[in-house]
C-alpha cells in the first residue's frame, strides 16, 4: 500500500464530505430559538430517523465496537441489544409522550411535571453526560487524522474540535439534522463497503450477516492456538459471567432510552405520529451497522489469526507495519513464533493489538484501494462530528434555556440573550474539551459507562413514572433521581479509578457497567415509595399527565373544524 | 412557574364523550405489554438466559443462542417498533384521533 496514495485520499475525503456538512450547516442556519433546537419540528420522519442514527452513532460504535466483538466474541452481545434494545424502550414508552407533552428538552419536561429544582438537577445532569461523550468524540476524531494524516496528536483534536464547533455553532437543530442525513450516509457507506469485500472475500457470498456465521468453526479453532477463548462461548469475556452480562445489557438499554440528546431529536417530528416512526427509520438505520459489526470483528479476527498463524516478527502481514509504528499494535516475541494474541497490553501477549484498529484497517487487511482507506477515515470522523454536534446542542439548550432562562434571567431574557448564552455554553464545553481531551484521560472509555449509567438510573425511571403514573411528584422525582445518581456514581467511583481512587473489587461479580440498572431500580422504588406518602401532584398537571395519552383531539364524524 | 400549552383543550370537552379515552388507553397498554414481553423474551430469555442451551442447535454456521444475541435480537427490535407505530396507527383512526391528514407528516 502506498502511503502517499493513501493520504492523498484522506485528504480529499475528508475535504470533500466536510465541504458537504458545512454547505448543508451554512444554507440552513437560522436565527430563532426554537429553530435552533427543535427546527421548526418540519423534519420528514425519515431524515429524522437517519439523524438519530448519525446523533447516535459515536466515534466508538463506528471505531470501537467491531474490535471489541472481535477480541469479547459472544459476550460483544451486550453492546449490540443494549444499544440497539432500548430504541423499544423509547419508541414505545418515551418518544410519542414526551412529543405530545411538546417541550424542547428532558430538563423542560421534568421541570413541567415536576418542579423548577428537578429541572435544575436534570439540566446539570443532561450537561454532565453530555459533555464526558464530546470529550471522546474529539479523542476519536483526533485518531483518525493523526493515524491517516500524519498530523501530530494534539494538532489533529485541535482540528476536530473547531471544526465540530464551527457548524454546530452556526448551524442549530435544522443545520445539524440534515447535516446528520448527509454524515450518516457517509459513515455507513463507509463501513460497509469494506464489510461486503471482506464478505465475498473470506465466505464467497457478500453478506456479512450470513457468512460470518460459516467461518465460526475454523476461527474457534485458531482462537484455542493462540490462547483466546472460543468466539462462540457464552460469557467467557467478562469476569461476572450470566448476571453481569444481564445487567450491563440492561444498564444500557435503560440508558440508551435516558439519555438526552437522543430524546431531544424526537420533538423535531411535527406529530406524536411522526415520533412513532422516527423511532422505526432510528433503529432501520443504526441496525444497519450493529448488524454488520459481529461480523467484521470475526472477519478481522480470522485474518489477523491466520496471518499470525505460524509467523514470526519479520514475516507478519503487511498492514500490521505502520500501525506497529502509530503504537497500536505491540510486539513482545522472544523465542520467535507468535503464539499468544491478546488485545490487553498487561497480558504479555506474543502479539498485542488495540481493539480500536480492526475496524480502521480492515480495508488493509483484505488489500482494498486507497480511496475506500479515505473514506473509512471520513466515516470515522463522520461519526465523531455528527455526535460531538448533537451533545453541545444539548450542552447549549440545557445551560441557556434549563439554567439561564429559568433560573438566573426568571424567563425575561430576549431570544437573541438566549442564543449568545446558548453558544457561549457550547463555546466553553469545546474549549474545555479540547484540554481534555489534549491530556488524554486515561478514564475515556470509564466515564463512558459513567455517562450510561446516569442516564440509566437518573432519567430513565422519572421520565416513564411521569409518564405512566400520574401521582408521580416532585418529591418523589428528586429523592429517586438523587438515590439512582448517588448510589450508581458511588459504586463507579469505589470499582473504578475515576478522578485518582482507588478501584476495589466489584462486589457480587457486579461490574460498574451493569450499576446503573440496580441504581434504576432503587430509583424508581424511592420515587414510587415518596411519591406515595406526599401529597399527590396537582389536579392540572395530572390532566396534563392524561392529556399526552391522546394523539389528536378526537374528531366526531359530524362536527370538527378541521 | 411554567405555562403549559395545551394542545388538547379536554377542560372544555362535553365530560361524558370520554369514554372512549379509557378503551383507547387500555388498548393502547395491551399492545406494549405484548411488544414488550417479545422485547424481553428474544433479547434476554434467548441471548441470555438460554444462550447456552440454544448454542447446541446450530444453523449455518451459527450456534442458534450466539444468533439472538448478536443479530436476530436486532432484527426483533427493528420490527417490534414498525409493529409498534403501525398498530397505533390503526387504534388513532379507529378512535379519531388519527394525525395523518392534519399535519401533512411524511413518513
Amino acid at each position: 500500500m502506498n502511503i502517499d496514495s493513501m493520504q492523498f485520499w484522506t485528504f480529499f475525503f475528508l475535504i470533500l464530505t466536510f465541504g458537504i456538512y458545512m454547505t448543508i450547516a451554512w444554507r440552513s442556519r437560522v436565527k430563532e430559538t426554537k429553530e435552533f433546537y427543535v427546527a421548526s419540528q418540519g423534519v420528514p420522519t425519515i431524515a429524522n430517523g437517519a439523524a438519530i442514527a448519525a446523533d447516535w452513532m459515536s466515534a466508538a460504535s463506528f471505531i470501537g465496537m467491531a474490535g471489541m466483538i472481535a477480541f469479547l466474541g459472544s459476550d460483544g452481545s451486550v453492546y449490540l441489544m443494549g444499544w440497539t434494545g432500548g430504541y423499544v424502550l423509547l419508541a414505545l414508552l418515551l418518544a410519542p409522550y414526551l412529543r405530545k407533552w411538546g417541550k424542547f428538552t428532558v430538563p423542560e419536561f421534568v421541570g413541567d411535571r415536576y418542579s423548577d429544582t428537578v429541572r435544575v438537577v436534570a439540566a446539570i445532569c443532561a450537561i454532565v453526560i453530555s459533555f464526558t461523550y464530546v470529550v471522546g468524540q474529539m479523542t476519536g476524531g483526533g485518531v483518525v487524522f493523526a493515524r491517516f494524516l500524519g498530523l501530530e496528536a494534539h494538532w489533529a483534536v485541535i482540528v476536530a474540535a473547531v471544526v465540530i464547533f464551527f457548524y454546530a455553532v452556526l448551524g442549530g437543530m435544522k443545520g445539524i439534522t440534515y447535516t446528520q442525513v448527509a454524515q450518516y450516509s457517509v459513515l455507513i457507506v463507509a463501513y460497509l463497503i469494506p464489510a461486503v469485500a471482506v464478505s465475498q472475500q473470506v465466505g464467497g457470498f457478500p453478506v456479512p450477516q450470513v457468512t460470518y456465521g460459516t467461518i465460526l468453526a475454523e476461527l474457534d479453532g485458531l482462537r484455542e492456538d493462540f490462547g483466546l477463548d472460543r468466539f462462540t462461548e457464552a460469557f467467557a469475556g467478562r469476569d461476572g459471567g450470566q448476571l453481569d452480562v444481564f445487567l450491563v445489557t440492561l444498564s444500557l438499554m435503560l440508558g440508551t432510552a435516558g439519555l438526552p440528546h437522543v430524546i431531544i431529536r424526537f420533538y423535531t417530528t411535527k406529530t406524536v405520529r411522526g415520533a412513532r416512526f422516527s423511532g422505526f427509520w432510528a433503529l432501520f438505520f443504526i441496525s444497519l451497522l450493529y448488524l454488520t459489526a459481529p461480523a467484521v470483528g470475526a472477519f478481522t479476527n480470522l485474518n489477523l489469526l491466520q496471518g499470525a498463524q505460524g509467523a514470526t516478527a519479520d514475516d507478519l502481514p503487511a498492514w500490521i507495519q505502520p500501525w506497529t509504528d502509530a503504537g497500536y499494535v505491540t510486539l513482545n516475541v522472544d523465542d520467535g513464533a507468535i503464539d499468544s494474541v491478546s488485545n490487553v497490553a498487561a497480558s504479555g501477549a506474543d502479539l498485542i493489538v488495540s481493539n480500536d484498529i480492526l475496524v480502521l484497517a480492515s480495508p488493509e487487511i483484505s488489500g482494498l484501494p486507497a480511496p475506500i482507506i479515505g473514506l473509512m477515515a471520513a466515516g470515522g470522523m463522520a461519526a465523531a462530528l455528527s455526535t460531538a454536534a448533537g451533545l453541545l446542542l444539548v450542552i447549549s439548550s440545557a445551560a441557556s434555556h434549563d439554567i439561564y432562562y429559568r433560573m438566573i434571567s426568571k424567563e425575561v431574557a430576549s431570544e437573541k440573550t438566549q442564543m449568545l448564552v446558548g453558544r457561549l455554553a457550547m463555546t466553553a464545553a469545546v474549549v474545555i474539551a479540547i484540554f481534555a481531551g489534549l491530556n488524554p484521560p486515561a478514564f475515556v472509555a470509564q466515564v463512558v459507562a459513567f455517562a450510561f449509567g446516569l442516564a440509566a438510573s437518573t432519567f430513565f425511571p422519572i421520565l416513564i413514572l411521569g409518564i405512566f403514573w400520574k401521582k408521580a411528584n416532585a418529591k418523589g422525582a428528586a429523592s429517586g433521581m438523587l438515590t439512582g445518581l448517588i448510589f450508581s456514581s458511588g459504586y463507579m467511583i469505589y470499582t473504578l479509578e475515576l478522578f485518582g481512587t482507588q478501584a476495589n473489587d466489584h462486589l457480587f461479580n457486579v461490574s460498574p457497567e451493569g450499576i446503573g440498572a440496580i441504581g434504576a431500580v432503587l430509583n424508581f422504588a424511592v420515587t414510587i415509595t415518596v411519591s406515595n406518602l406526599t401529597r399527590p401532584p396537582s389536579e392540572e398537571v395530572q390532566e396534563m399527565v392524561e392529556s399526552i395519552r391522546y394523539p389528536a383531539q378526537q374528531q366526531l364524524k359530524a362536527a370538527g373544524k378541521i | 412557574m411554567s405555562h403549559v400549552t395545551h394542545e388538547d383543550s379536554s377542560g372544555t370537552a362535553p365530560p361524558p364523550d370520554n369514554s372512549w379515552r379509557q378503551r383507547y388507553w387500555k388498548k393502547n397498554v395491551r399492545l406494549m405489554v405484548v411488544l414488550l414481553a417479545i422485547w424481553f423474551t428474544v433479547s434476554f430469555g434467548f441471548g441470555i438466559l438460554l444462550i447456552e442451551p440454544l448454542n447446541n442447535i446450530v444453523i449455518l454456521g451459527f450456534p442458534l443462542g450466539l444468533w439472538f444475541a448478536q443479530q436476530g435480537s436486532i432484527y426483533t427490535f427493528v420490527i417490534l417498533i414498525l409493529v409498534y407505530a403501525l398498530w397505533m396507527d390503526r387504534i388513532d383512526t379507529e378512535f379519531g384521533v388519527s394525525e395523518r391528514k392534519q399535519a401533512g407528516e411524511k413518513s
